[in-house]
Order: structure tokens, then sequence, then C-alpha cells
């Protein structure tokens, strides 16, 4: 054996410690929330929940139906759902994109108030304030998009803030399902 | 000396505090004492989702007191601990298990320890082998001319 590999073979716990420093440093500051979907590829569960804007009326999933659209999780509390709100209401005007929203862990008025003063993209809310709801959908925290497509099934989930930069690969998905449909 | 008394004064606050740490569980009511065992026992190996580093017992998130409340009734409502992880798979995936099951997806992280060990017991015999050879490399008329080398240097040293 030369010398040069003899050195190269004694510096070789150094080098694999160092890639394994390489490593570990990439992992810094990464999101620990865990992003991966059960509910993808299968359909939405079953619930029935009052809207936001009434007690007294009932919704099930079967209200979601019908056409390709999104579920949003949102609350009051989320400082993120407020940074994706205008984009939402942007999407629903003018791209005309169904959301339907889940109220997750929230007030009443509080929610109210926040659609009144901010605009209300969606075609209802589910009021959700015990997060029953959101274990359903194995929802993490707020904000979460699901896309569905017309029959309820789960196409794809976003967790995070809905912007010009998530949204587009969503997009996509969503004008497919809507060619598959028409 | 006044490290003595920071020790001792840590440890008695810590007695202290360590009984409100754990008052969390026992605002959960069970039907029978052994469920609440199930309780204790089913929150430590599930995972917090929001939290990857703690498990549901430990984290203080909205979602983790959701499942903990939910784990509880799924246990008075008479569900099996296999019942109760899979409705849990079933929505966040095997990640909320701190126990992986063995398959495609988590092969890497159950093999790499073997691999490891490999590893080391190849370099332990690699590294072993060779001191063992240097010493049987030398032809006899190596060690010989070594054996002349050993006794000349010895001679001036005597003097």
């Amino acid at each position: 054996m030369t010398t040069t590999s003899k050195r190269l073979l004694m510096l070789s716990p150094m080098l694999i410690a160092f890639a394994l420093g390489l490593f570990l440093y990439e992992g810094i500051g990464k999101d620990l929330t865990i992003n991966e979907s059960s509910l993808i590829g299968q359909p939405l569960p079953q619930f029935i929940g009052q809207t936001l804007s009434s007690p007294s009326t009932a919704v099930t999933q079967a209200d979601m139906l019908g056409e390709p659209a999104l579920v949003n999780v949102w609350a009051t509390w989320c400082p993120t759902c407020r940074a994706e709100h205008e984009f939402l209401n942007a999407i629903a005007e003018q791209d005309k994109v169904r959301i339907f929203g889940v109220n997750y862990h929230d007030q009443r008025d509080a929610a109210q108030q926040w659609l009144q003063e901010l605009g209300n993209p969606y075609v209802f809310s589910v009021f959700d304030p015990k997060g029953s709801l959101g274990i359903e959908l194995g929802v993490v925290g707020a904000p979460e998009t699901y896309l569905i497509d017309a029959q309820g099934v789960v196409v794809d989930k976003l967790t995070g803030e809905l912007n010009e930069r998530t949204w587009p690969p969503l997009r996509d998905q969503y004008l497919q399902l809507l060619e598959a449909k028409n | 000396m006044l490290n003595n008394y920071l020790v001792s004064a840590f440890f008695v606050l810590s007695m202290l505090v360590l009984p409100l740490a754990q008052a969390d569980i026992k605002s959960y009511e069970f039907a029978q004492p052994e469920m609440a065992e199930r309780f204790v026992d089913l929150t430590t190996v599930l995972r917090c989702p929001k939290c990857q580093n703690q498990n549901l017992a430990d984290s203080d998130s909205i979602i983790a007191k959701d499942l903990r409340s939910q784990v509880q009734t799924l246990i008075n409502s008479g569900q099996t601990d296999r019942q109760i992880t899979d409705f849990m798979v079933q929505r966040y995936g095997e990640v909320i298990l701190y126990d992986p099951p063995f398959n495609k997806g988590t092969l890497v992280l159950w093999l790499a320890p073997f691999g490891m060990l490999l590893i080391g017991l190849w370099a332990l015999w690699f590294f072993g082998r060779k001191s063992h050879d240097q010493g049987a490399m030398l032809t006899p008329s190596e060690q010989q001319r070594l054996a002349q080398l050993l006794a000349d240097n010895q001679a001036p040293n005597k003097d």
C-alpha cells in the first residue's frame, strides 16, 4: 500500500465526519411540521357542521362536491392566514376558483368580522371551533389548503401560505381537473 | 461554596416544578385506571405532528391538545391501542409513530445502524490485519540486515 492511499485512508474518518456535518448543517432551520397527508387520493371525510355565517345552517362534505375546489383551513389568530387572505380573494374573484373555508379553532364573531373587513373568498366556511373536522382532515395547523376534484377526492395539499409562488403548481392541477370535468 | 448553594437551590426548585409538569395528564378522566395508563403510553409513543421532536404528551400546541382529547375519547369509547394508532396513521401518516414500522420508506432508517456496525467491524479487521502483516513482510535477508543494524547501533552506546 502506498503512502498516499494510506494517508487517504487515515483521513477518511475526518471526511466522513465532514460530510455528516454538511448534511446536518443543511437541516438546520428546516420546518419540522409533518407535511405528509395520508388523505391524498382519498375522498373527503364525512362530516356535518355549522356554517360560520349561521349556526342554524348545517353543511356536509356533499356540499363541496360537483366541481373541483379548494378547501382552505384558516383562523383569525393565524398571521399567515391574514397574509394569504388577499391572494384568496384575488383567485376567487378573478379566476373564479371555488374555495371552501374551514374556520379552525376560532370564535364566531371574530371570524365573521374578519370576513367583513378583509372580504370573503369562500363559498361558505365550516365552523370548526374544536378542531374536530381538522382531525378528520389531518390538519396540523392553519393555514392548509386542499385541492379536491369534482367527486371530492383530495388531489393535493399545501401546508402554509398560498401565494404567487405556491399557487401555480396547484393551479395547474386545478385547471386539469376543470378540463377533465368539462 | 456558592456553587453548592446554587445546586441545592436548583434541586429544590425542580422538585417544585416537576409535579406541575405532570399536572396536565390528571385533567383527563377515564372510566378505568388501566385506561389512564394506556393514555399515558399512547401519548408517549405518538409524535406531535406540528413539532416532530416532541410527543403528544409533551407538546403544548393546539394540535397536540386536540389529539390528546381524541386519544382520550377513543380509549373511553373502547378502541384498542392498535385501532387508535391506525386512526392517527390514517390521518397524519406513519411519521406520527415514534416507533416506525419496517417498510420500503423506513429501510434506510432501520438498516443504517447495522451498516455502520459492519463498516466498523471491517475497519477493525482491516487495520488489525495490517499491523500483523508488517512484521511478517520482512524477508530472511532483511531480518538479518535489521539484526545487523541493531547490533551496530548498540555497539557505540557501550562506550
